[in-house]
């Protein structure tokens, strides 16, 4: 029997790829108000501010995109302009992102808010106010998130140059070969080292800080009908052991049941994203393990995979089976460290950590056999490596160690841990329950990782969008359904456990590969674009989705625009509303259960 | 049972209790608990039961020979009677050009008559930025540059002792090979391979071999030793 192909012209054409169907549906719906992105090495599409909302609804809503991964300001200074893109991604189909952009003025940058829609924009709008000046017209809590309540300036915008300023773009010029030895701290010494905006006196200042905050949590005194109580507004950090760093909780509290949280951060800021736009491409890698300190390896692999986009440079395959080692060891240290941590803050003092601590100490020992350093490992490359494995890991050759290591120790340190923790009643009554987050919100949150797949929502960007080899690997995306502290608990010992299956598929290619190439091409240290354009690479960092924006013009050795989506930055926006209606010693495990690292949400 | 979890965690607690004490009683009377390399060795690594603190100061953790803290400067074997001989940076510049946080600074030397010299005038490095990323070494092009493993430098005085000048900086090749001795042997024969490549042109219809440097060699080096 043959079929006779008759072809139809008038038949509509059927995508496979969901980013290709919801582009077409997008051009169709809203052909008059968007256009695609025309220039050279960029994509997605330009819309019109004021239809902004409609379209990202129709994404939403139509097309499936529900998750609104990231956004972030642009400074495009050429033309007068400040840019914001949007990276939305469908949790159901997987695959790509469908980018929406929107240009503004930059004298007057006036965008509609996506709060009300995707809660999740919430703290990354107002990141790009702060940093941008871009006002989010809508928005319900417009403040600055990162810098102070009275900061002068936008500083990520091209023109703000910091009180240190050198230059625009490292090498610096005086280091070599004049080597003009000047500290910043003698050019501008102590005392003189604050700028004052002109016309402005500081002494007849009359700003009170932080006003704001405490705006709209008026004190009732008939809180509770009958009691003569009020509501008392309770600042938690930034100094407080259980905030994993400096971070502050403004908490209204009636009684001791929480009625409302606010997350005050920016203690640890440091601008990282303007030091990387002044870096060139390769300076940024050792910056990238101060992010999130704890997960070094992930936080290379999301910024070399973004970069190598753009170089378009190929990966030799010894170097994927070690990146993905690496990876997964990573994942598995930051697991213990947040486990042992979850279980601190709720009381059971040092030993559960201690105990994971052990068995974490192994793994850093093997990273710094092999890259030098226990934390902040510098080891992944554009196009590789930097160095191949060790030949031994603290007098043991390091195959046999890694085996031994996934085969024999963390299995029975991982089952006694279990019997340590997961059955013990006090850490059932203290989170089951606790801190619940319904899928619907984690994804309208923008929540990633373990905090998203506790939840029930089983989005993983390793099988959502495979990089590396994981599209080859034989693991199971972890998912639990109830979305409370102890189900976050317990995904994290699951992706300990589908790491090991991740890391024991990997030894063999190991073995393989012994004496294979572990860098492509000849290493360099100045490295220029071959061509202009942007990049976003993104990773399943132990914590979440961890994104990287980078775009450059062509021959450039900068980055124009560098921007991280911190997984624990935009995770925080859930903090708030899984709170409420606790009381105020659950704060401390919710808070804990979402596992922060404060060096990368202050960033 | 209400409470069997805890009992049960409470078990694993007490192993981990009794396990620590067994072994500090076994390594006892094998050199002692303290002071030990070869106790420190196997209790810290996979075959180690119970729980061990290090007790730093007194017990320190051999440091791999990848470890990079501060980097310094190699010179060749000091002549008698003198603290270090020639220096090996031709003062070319890459390490403080490719510096992540730009802390060193470098002074070209100059013959008299003005055109540049092959070694560095003056070298500092500012300690307190330094990052330990150890770029400096990584894309350094003679070997001139290494990272330390020398990881106590607090001092009472920031503005001056964490400026190091180039004799503070400088340390001969003994030194290095102490420290690094796979390594350095592994960057002696790259260095060697190179030399004796260099000139010879390599035609197609050659069928010899390239010469390449041994499988651990390469191991021991930056990108298996690509970037010389």
């Amino acid at each position: 029997m043959t079929i006779e192909v008759v072809a139809d012209h008038d038949a509509p054409v059927i995508y496979t790829d969901p980013v290709e169907s919801a582009s077409a549906k997008l051009k169709e719906s809203f052909g008059e108000v968007l256009a695609e992105d025309s220039r050279d090495g960029y994509e997605g599409f330009v819309v019109e501010a004021e239809s902004l909302p409609e379209v990202a609804a129709y994404l939403r809503d139509e097309c499936g995109f529900n998750y609104l991964s990231s956004v972030t300001g642009v400074d495009l200074i050429d033309e007068n302009k400040l840019e914001v893109v949007y990276h939305t991604y469908s949790i159901d189909q997987g695959g790509g992102a469908v980018v929406l952009k929107v240009q503004v003025d930059r004298d007057n940058p006036e965008v509609p808010s996506l709060t009300p829609m995707w809660a999740g924009a919430n703290f990354q709008e107002r990141e790009a106010y702060d940093m941008y000046g871009i006002r989010f017209t809508g928005h319900p809590d417009l403040r600055r998130i990162l810098m102070w309540d009275g900061f002068e300036g936008f500083p990520m915008r091209k023109d703000w140059q910091e009180p240190f300023f050198e230059e625009a773009n490292k090498p610096f010029g005086s280091r070599w070969p004049g080597g003009d030895v000047i500290r910043a701290e003698e050019k501008n010494p102590f005392g003189k080292n604050v700028q004052y905006p002109a016309g402005w006196v500081p002494d007849n200042i009359d700003f009170d800080v932080d006003t704001e905050i405490y705006e709209g949590v008026t004190v009732t005194p008939q809180a509770t009908p009958g009691l003569k109580t009020d509501k008392v507004i309770v600042n938690m950090g930034p100094q407080h052991p259980s905030t994993h760093g400096v971070f502050r909780m403004v908490v209204t509290l009636d009684g001791e049941t929480i009625v409302k949280l606010d997350p005050v951060m920016g203690y640890l800021h440091r601008n990282h994203e303007k030091i990387g736009e002044r870096n060139t491409f390769i300076q940024n890698i050792p910056y990238t393990d101060r992010l999130d300190y704890l997960s070094s390896m992930s936080n290379n692999h999301g910024y070399v995979l973004a970069i190598e986009q753009m170089l378009g440079s190929e990966v030799p395959e010894r170097a994927e089976w070690i990146r993905i080692l690496m990876v997964e060891l990573t994942r598995m240290v930051n697991h213990f460290w947040a486990l042992g941590f979850l279980l601190n803050d709720m009381g059971a003092l040092q030993t559960p950590m201690l105990y994971l601590y052990i068995e974490r100490e192994l793994i850093l020992d093997f990273f710094e056999a092999a890259a030098g350093s226990r934390m902040m490992c510098n080891y992944m490359r554009f196009g590789g490596v930097a160095y191949d494995l060790p030949t031994h890991v603290r007098d043991q050759e390091t195959m046999s160690f890694l085996e031994e290591l996934v085969y024999e120790r963390l299995p029975a340190s991982l089952e006694e841990f279990g019997r340590l923790v997961t059955n013990n009643e006090i850490m059932r009554a203290r989170t089951i329950g606790v801190g619940y987050l319904s899928p619907e919100d984690a994804i309208n949150m923008s929540a990633a990782g373990p905090l998203l797949r506790a939840s029930g929502v089983p989005y993983d960007v390793r099988r959502a969008e495979p990089y590396s080899y994981y599209e080859s690997l034989d693991f199971d995306v972890a998912v639990r359904y109830n979305g409370d502290i102890y189900d976050r608990y317990l995904i994290r010992l699951d992706e300990i456990y589908e790491s090991m299956r991740i890391v024991r598929q990997v030894l063999p290619y190991l073995k393989e590969t012994k004496g294979g190439s572990i860098i492509s091409g000849k290493p360099q240290y100045a490295i220029r674009l071959p061509r202009g354009g942007e990049a976003y690479g993104r990773v399943e960092n132990p914590k979440g989705e961890l994104g990287y924006y980078v775009t450059g013009q062509r021959r450039a050795s900068n980055p124009d625009r560098y921007h991280v989506r911190a997984p624990s930055f935009i995770n925080l926006t859930t903090l708030g509303p899984m709170s409420i209606g606790h009381k105020v010693a659950d704060i401390v495990a919710i808070l804990g259960s979402i596992d922060i690292v404060l060096g990368e949400i202050d960033r | 049972m209400y409470g069997l979890g805890i009992l049960r965690g409470m078990a694993v607690t007490a192993k981990h209790f009794i396990e620590t004490y067994i072994d500090d009683i076994k390594w006892m009377s094998r050199g002692g608990r303290y002071y030990n390399d070869e106790a420190l060795s196997v209790r810290q690594s996979l075959k180690g039961t119970g729980a061990i603190t290090v007790n730093y100061p007194e017990e320190k953790l051999p440091t791999p020979e990848r470890f990079r803290f501060v980097p310094f400067l190699v010179t060749d074997d000091p002549p008698p009677g003198q603290m270090w001989g020639h220096d090996w940076c031709t003062s070319c510049g890459i390490c403080a050009k490719v510096c992540p946080p730009q802390c060193i600074w470098i002074v070209r030397g100059k013959l008299p008559n003005g055109r540049p010299k092959p070694e560095p005038e003056e070298f500092y490095i500012d300690i307190d930025i330094c990052m330990n990323c150890g770029y400096c070494s990584e894309f350094c092009p003679f070997d001139a540059i290494k990272m330390d493993h020398d990881y106590e430098l607090a001092s009472y005085d920031r503005t001056s002792a964490h400026i190091h000048d180039k004799a503070r900086l400088s340390k001969p090749l003994s030194y290095w090979r102490e420290l690094a001795p796979q390594k350095s042997a592994a960057e002696e024969a790259a260095r060697e391979l190179k030399a004796s490549t260099k000139g010879k042109r390599r035609s197609n219809d050659d069928d010899t071999p390239q010469p390449t440097l041994s499988e651990e060699h390469q191991q021991d080096l930056y990108y298996q030793g690509a970037y010389y």
